[in-house]
């Protein structure tokens, strides 16, 4: 049986995620007699958008009219589609823009704005086609992308977590630093998935792995109100790396529109 | 009284020596510099432990307070403190590996260190009793907890004070340490009463300096107990939760799924809490496996995924699940109710949502209070 062809397209990113696979060390050797990667920008290995791939991995987020038609070959040409880290799966940091006026802000940069062909969002791969599995994050969890892969080659779905960072945080036993400190730490409403990275070293948590499944982002954004926050701080925590994900982008929404406190 | 002695604060030293030299690690509070509050790690001695710290604790929130105390125990309790020391959050109980066309079951190594914990309180026992009913004394032992809890010595100190958020006085299982324990301390101004609670204790204590409790000594132990008794929060008693069956449809459930973030802190600090899950941890070659058990919590879907369906969808199951469970429950399955009264769900709820006053307003017990949010000093400064 010949291996799996396996490509891991970038689109509008830091490249941060295509370089936690270069890091992965040894594993990336072990990963290499498992799968053929026939396609990397960030090692060298380019192929047309239109070869056939057993699964495809996209980094990044979509912002141009050109990016919607490599998709879309890419998208055609592929068993599995997986979206790799923030960008991919929820339009990334540079999302903010679909808030503003995109032609205003070309206008004011670029001397023959005529020339720039770009959309005025930044989206999320399943905006545009359909995905079979997101990995969120920033950067993606190697551990994450390499369980995928073993899954998709026993022919089994994936278990990735969607608990929030606080299970990871306490499993890891760390104090709570809400609690201890009044920290406007975001793990209640995160997705698991970087092992508590943050609030392990008394940093609080800021989403980088996009809403967790049944938050409850009303009572948590009161909170930091009642922490010390203003409203439009509260808006900025929920609008990060991930706040073109709908959860994170209703909050925001709801934070900027109602008086929450009085004063 | 001639199991009482009483060892001077300077002797306290010579007690964790003791200890260590009879082969344990010692595991004792200590200040948490990056997280803040307390935590339960390994010390090296008296150096390292919490002298004249002093916690407050509120729902949602946990301060420590530096006075000029010469105390060491002058808190009411910490995150956790026996749990995770017996039924570790996150462990590897077996690995699978496939060859010749076979597979084959690795256990892994049980050798548990020997380990002791100082510091231990009231509400801390009673939920290891809790917690051996259900790891070793079900149809099923559990032999990672097993191995763990038999290398265990337990260095209990009673309370000298009660935080805001404590009601072991209503659950029946504190102030005082009663049993359960191989050292008890009552740690008074300048030194500590002392019992022994099995033959390990005695040996250990055997070379200390102790001296004969004098009548002082006991009064003032007595007098700092009888003063934790008075404790702000009361949980119904036994024939009033008998009712909690009867409440599924109340509509204070959609009131606390209101506040509540689904978060699951309450039940990872919960000291009688033991639901997990068990997830496969395959090598990338595919040759191998690894079964691992994790910590789990009646708040994450996975905790309901039953045959394709996640059957607690919302926080008004979930709350309800938790409740009802540890308050309702419990009682048929381990013949008592599953809480201790320590309060750690409510000091370390993110959002601070008060499990006592929950439960009284479920029952009738108690109204609602006005307003529904916590009360939040609004003057610290936060990040």
């Amino acid at each position: 049986m010949s291996k799996p062809r396996v490509a891991i397209h970038k689109f509008a990113s830091c490249s941060g995620c295509q370089l936690a696979f270069v890091n992965m060390g040894t594993e990336l050797v072990e990963l290499v007699k498992l799968v053929d990667l026939v396609h990397m920008a960030e090692v060298g290995h380019v192929l047309p958008d239109d070869a056939e791939m057993d699964i495809a991995f996209i980094e990044g987020s979509i912002t141009t009219p050109h990016d919607v038609e490599r998709l879309k070959s890419i998208r055609e040409h592929s068993k599995f589609l997986i979206t790799m880290g923030a960008c991919a799966t929820s339009g990334g940091i540079q999302a903010l823009r679909n808030n503003a006026d995109s032609a205003e802000w070309m206008r004011s940069v670029y001397a023959r704005p005529e020339f720039i062909h770009s959309l005025s969002t930044s989206g999320a791969i399943a905006n545009y086609v359909k995905v079979d599995f997101e990995l969120w994050g920033c950067p993606v969890s190697v551990r994450q992308m390499l369980s995928t892969v073993r899954s998709f080659l026993f022919g089994v779905p994936p278990q990735i977590q969607r608990e929030k960072v606080c299970q990871e945080c306490k499993r890891r036993g760390n104090n709570c630093i809400m609690v201890t400190q009044g920290a406007a730490c975001m793990g209640p409403v995160t997705r698991t998935g970087c092992g508590a990275l943050c609030p392990s070293f008394g940093a609080p948590c800021y989403t980088c792995y996009g809403p967790a499944e049944n938050i409850n982002v009303g009572s948590f954004g009161r909170r930091l109100m009642g922490l010390g926050l203003t409203q439009e701080q509260v808006v900025r925590k929920f609008s990060s790396i991930n706040n073109a994900a709908p959860a994170f982008s209703d909050a925001a929404k709801l934070f900027c529109s109602e008086p929450w406190m009085e004063e | 009284m001639s199991d009482m002695r009483y060892l001077p604060r300077a002797a306290l030293s010579g007690l964790i020596d003791a200890i260590r030299d009879a082969g344990y690690r010692v595991i004792g509070p200590r200040e948490e510099t990056g997280q803040g509050g307390l935590v339960y790690r390994e010390i090296d001695g008296v150096e390292d432990l919490p002298q004249g710290l002093h916690d407050r604790q509120e729902p949602g929130s946990y301060r420590l307070e530096k006075t000029g105390s010469p105390r060491y125990f002058a808190w009411a309790n910490t995150a956790s403190a026996i749990k995770p020391f017996v039924y570790a959050p996150r462990e590897k109980l077996w690995r699978v590996v496939h060859k010749e066309g076979r597979i084959h079951f690795e256990p892994v190594e049980r050798d548990a260190a020997k380990t002791a914990i100082l510091g231990v309180r009231a509400c801390d026992l009673a939920a290891l009793e809790l917690q051996d009913a259900h790891f070793l004394r079900g149809k099923f032992v559990d032999p990672y907890y097993k191995a763990r809890r038999e290398k265990l010595l337990l260095v209990a100190v009673n309370c000298s004070h009660a935080a805001a958020t404590c009601f072991c006085a209503s659950t029946g299982d504190g102030p005082e340490v009663s049993t359960g324990y191989d050292i008890l301390l009552d740690e008074l101004e300048d030194g500590y009463l002392l019992r022994v609670g099995s033959t390990r204790g005695a040996m250990i204590v055997a070379d200390l300096p102790l001296q004969a409790a004098t009548q002082g000594h006991l009064e003032a132990a007595l007098a700092q107990s009888e003063a934790c008794r008075a404790q702000q929060r009361v949980l119904p008693g036994e024939k009033d939760l008998a009712r909690l069956g009867e409440q599924l449809e109340s509509a204070r459930w959609t009131k606390v799924a209101e506040r509540c973030l689904s978060c699951g802190n309450c039940t990872a600090v919960c000291p009688t809490c033991f639901c997990h899950r068990e997830l496969e941890v395959p090598a990338l070659d595919g040759k191998s496996s690894e079964h691992w058990r994790d910590a789990d919590s009646c708040f994450s879907e996975d905790h309901s995924y039953i045959v394709g369906e996640v059957v607690r969808h919302g926080t008004r199951e979930r709350y309800r699940q938790w409740m009802t469970h540890k308050l309702f429950n419990w009682v048929p399955q381990y013949g008592r109710i599953g809480c201790t009264g320590c309060g750690r769900c409510t000091t370390w709820c993110p959002v601070g949502i008060d499990f006592v006053a929950e439960a009284n307003i479920v029952l009738g017990l108690a109204e609602a209070p006005e307003p529904e949010l916590p009360h939040v000093d609004g003057s610290e400064a936060a990040q």
